[in-house]
C-alpha cells in the first residue's frame, strides 16, 4: 500500500478567502480523505440575541458576512415582519428584491475575480474585481455604503430609489452587463481555464442531493432548486427560470454563476419595470411572540433562519444555517479523489463564505 | 478551444490610463448618499441623549450635567439612526470617510 | 406566510425511523437546530421537497440531554450535531466523524446552554482556554 501523509490546508492559505482548516489525507499527489476543521472564526452571533433588543439586533444580522450582508438583514427582517404579521408596503418588497439582486450580482462578480486567482490567472482576477467596482459605485449611490448596505428595518427599508436613481442604476447596470460578458468569454471559453475546471470534482446528481447541497452547487449537478421560486419579497411577480447544469464539475458551477449574473441583471430590470410607489416602511410597535422559519436565496445557496420570540424586546433563539455550512459536506467529498494541486480550486467552487458557516 | 480569448482585453487595457486612481495624491470624490462620518453642531444640541440610546455600538455618550457630547469614532458604524432621531436635527451624516487613526480615544464636543 | 411550516412531534426512539422514512421517500435535509427553553432542549430537524418544507421536532430535558445520531442516514448531519454538542452539551450518540468538543473553541464548555445573562449587566470576563 502507498505511504499516507496527512498535509494541512489552511487555516492561513493564499487562496482562501477566509480561514478554514482541511486536513488531506494524501497518497503519492491524490488525496484520499479530507477531514474538514472550522471554528477558527466563530464569533457566538446566536447568543447576542439575548443582549440587543430586536430592532437593534438587524445590525448584527447585516455584520454576519460581508457578502451576503443585505440578505441576511432582509431574512431577519422578514422573519420578524411575518411573527408579528406586519404588513409590509409593496415598494419595499421590490427595493429589497433590487438590492438583493445587486448583491447577488457583487457577489459573483468577487467570486469570479477569486476563483481566477485560485486557478493562478491574476490578470483575470484583476479585471472581474475591476468589474465589480462599478457595482460597488451602484451600491454605494443607492445605500450609503460599500458592502455593508445599512437599509434595510423590521417593517420596510430606510432609504429610496427615486426615478433618476433608477434609471442611473440601470444604465451602469447595463455597462456591467457589456464588461462582464468580456470578461464571462474568458472564464469559458478559455484553453488553460477549461484544462484546470473540466472533469474536476465531479459531483454526481444523487450525491448533491444525499448530502444536502445549496445553490449553485446544487444547481451545477442537475436540480432546479432555488428558494426565490417560493416567492418571498417580489419574486412572485417577476418570472425566472433557475439556471442549472448537468455536468457537475467545476466548470458546471463557474457556468451556472457566471449565468445566474446576466438572470440577476435581467431581474433587477423586471423589477424597475414594475416597481409601484408608495410607503417606505410601517411603524413597528410591540414585540415578536412565535417562531418562524425564513428561507431565502443567498448567492451561495438557501439560508434558513430560525427566529423565536417570547413577547419581550429580546428574542429568545436565533439561528442561521448558512449555504456554506450545507456545501461542506458535499465539498469533502468531492475532494476524495483528486488531485493535490486541484483542492484549492474544488475549495473556491463551493464559494466558502466561512464567516457566515460559523457566525 | 481557444488560447487568446484574453487578447482582446489585455490590448484594450495596454492602450488605456489605468483603473486604479493614485489615492492618496488623487483622493477619491465620495457619492452624493454615502454615510462616512457623524458631524454635530453643538450649538443646537439640547443633551436630551436619545441619540446615545439609538446608538446600536454605544459610540455616543452624553453627559447632560456638564453638556458634553462624546463619540467613539472607531465604534461608530455610520448607521444613520442617531442623524434620523435626533429632534433638533444637530446631527449630519459627511460623505467623507474617516481618517484613520492609531489610537482608540473618544472625541469630545461641548 | 410565504409557505406553510408543519412542525411533527416525535420522541428520541422514533426520530431515527422517521428521518429513514423522509430520506426514503426524498426529502433533503435543511438543518438541524437547537434551541433551550427552560429545562428543556427542543431540537428541530427542517426537510425540504421540492419547495415543500416540513419539520420535525424533538423535545428532551436537561437532565437526559442524549438522542441518537441520524448520520447513518443523512450523512451530511454530522456537521450540525457536532456543532450542537459543542454549543448545548447534547450527546449524540453513534456519529460517523466525531469531533469530540473540538469544532469550536469556546471559553466554556456549552455556552448557548448558560442562562441569559440580564441586559445591562456586563459578563464576567472568563479566560480563553488557549
Amino acid at each position: 500500500m502507498a505511504t499516507r501523509t496527512v498535509i494541512p490546508f489552511g487555516p492561513q492559505h493564499p487562496v482562501l478567502p477566509e480561514p478554514i482548516h482541511l486536513d488531506l489525507v494524501v497518497e503519492d499527489e491524490k488525496v484520499v480523505e479530507a477531514i474538514p476543521s472550522i471554528g477558527f472564526i466563530h464569533r457566538g452571533l446566536e447568543k447576542l440575541v439575548e443582549k440587543k433588543d430586536f430592532p437593534e439586533f438587524v445590525y448584527v444580522a447585516e455584520r454576519i458576512c460581508g457578502i451576503c450582508s443585505f440578505i441576511h438583514s432582509q431574512s431577519y427582517c422578514q422573519g420578524i415582519e411575518e411573527i408579528m404579521k406586519l404588513p409590509v408596503p409593496p415598494r419595499a418588497h421590490y427595493l429589497r428584491t433590487i438590492w438583493g439582486e445587486i448583491s447577488r450580482v457583487h457577489s459573483h462578480l468577487l467570486w469570479l475575480g477569486l476563483m481566477a486567482d485560485a486557478m493562478g490567472f491574476e490578470s483575470l482576477f484583476m479585471h472581474a474585481w475591476r468589474v465589480r467596482e462599478r457595482v460597488l459605485k451602484i451600491i454605494e449611490a443607492t445605500t450609503g455604503g460599500r458592502v455593508i448596505f445599512g437599509v434595510c428595518k423590521v417593517g420596510g427599508v430606510r432609504r429610496d430609489i427615486d426615478a433618476a436613481a433608477m434609471r442611473n442604476v440601470l444604465a451602469e447596470l447595463a455597462e456591467t452587463e457589456r464588461e462582464t460578458k468580456e470578461i464571462v468569454k474568458v472564464f469559458l471559453n478559455d484553453g488553460t481555464v477549461k484544462h484546470r475546471l473540466c472533469g474536476v470534482g465531479a459531483l454526481a446528481r444523487e450525491d448533491a442531493y444525499a448530502l444536502g447541497c445549496v445553490g449553485p452547487t446544487l444547481r451545477a449537478s442537475g436540480w432546479t432548486n432555488d428558494t426565490r421560486k417560493l416567492g418571498y419579497a417580489a419574486f412572485r411577480e417577476l418570472s425566472f427560470e433557475p439556471v442549472t447544469r448537468t455536468e457537475g464539475d467545476c466548470y458546471a458551477r463557474v457556468a451556472v454563476r457566471c449565468d445566474e449574473i446576466f438572470q440577476s441583471i435581467d431581474l433587477i430590470r423586471q423589477a424597475a419595470a414594475k416597481i409601484p410607489g408608495g410607503e417606505l416602511a410601517v411603524k413597528v410597535t410591540g414585540n415578536p411572540d412565535g417562531e418562524v422559519f425564513v428561507r431565502t436565496e443567498q448567492p451561495r445557496g438557501e439560508v434558513l433562519y430560525y427566529l423565536k420570540g417570547n413577547g419581550t424586546k429580546n428574542l429568545q433563539r436565533f439561528r442561521v444555517r448558512t449555504p456554506t455550512f450545507a456545501n461542506i459536506p458535499a465539498l469533502v467529498k468531492s475532494l476524495q479523489g483528486c488531485s493535490l494541486a486541484d483542492v484549492p480550486v474544488l475549495v473556491l467552487t463551493i464559494d466558502p463564505c466561512i464567516s457566515c458557516t460559523e457566525r | 478551444m481557444s488560447l487568446f480569448s484574453m487578447t482582446g482585453l489585455v490590448m484594450k487595457w495596454l492602450l488605456r490610463k489605468p483603473y486604479t486612481s493614485r489615492y492618496p495624491f488623487e483622493p477619491r470624490q465620495p457619492l452624493a448618499g454615502s454615510r462616512g462620518t457623524l458631524g454635530v453642531t453643538m450649538a443646537a444640541c439640547a443633551f436630551c441623549a436619545l441619540c446615545a440610546k439609538r446608538c446600536p455600538t454605544q459610540a455616543i455618550e452624553v453627559d447632560r450635567a456638564a453638556k458634553r457630547w462624546t463619540i467613539d469614532r472607531l465604534r461608530c458604524i455610520a448607521c444613520n439612526c442617531c442623524v434620523e432621531i435626533c429632534p433638533k436635527k444637530c446631527l449630519e451624516m459627511k460623505t467623507a470617510h474617516g481618517i484613520p487613526t492609531v489610537t482608540k480615544d473618544r472625541e469630545t464636543f461641548s | 406566510m410565504t409557505e406553510e411550516q408543519p412542525i411533527i412531534a416525535v420522541t428520541p426512539g422514533t426520530l431515527v425511523g422517521e428521518v429513514k422514512r423522509h430520506c426514503e421517500q426524498g426529502w433533503r435535509l435543511v438543518q438541524i437546530g437547537a434551541a433551550k427553553l427552560g429545562e428543556l432542549f427542543e431540537i428541530n430537524y427542517s426537510f425540504d421537497r421540492d419547495l415543500v418544507f416540513q419539520n420535525l421536532r424533538v423535545q428532551i430535558p436537561e437532565t437526559a440531554a442524549r438522542l441518537p445520531s441520524i448520520s447513518g442516514v443523512y450523512w451530511c448531519a454530522f456537521l450540525y450535531e457536532n456543532e450542537i454538542h459543542d454549543l448545548y452539551g447534547i450527546t449524540f450518540d453513534g456519529l460517523v466523524l466525531d469531533f469530540k468538543g473540538t469544532l469550536y473553541k469556546t471559553a466554556i464548555p456549552a455556552p448557548f446552554a448558560v442562562k441569559p445573562e440580564t441586559p445591562g449587566v456586563s459578563a464576567s470576563v472568563v479566560q480563553p482556554r488557549v
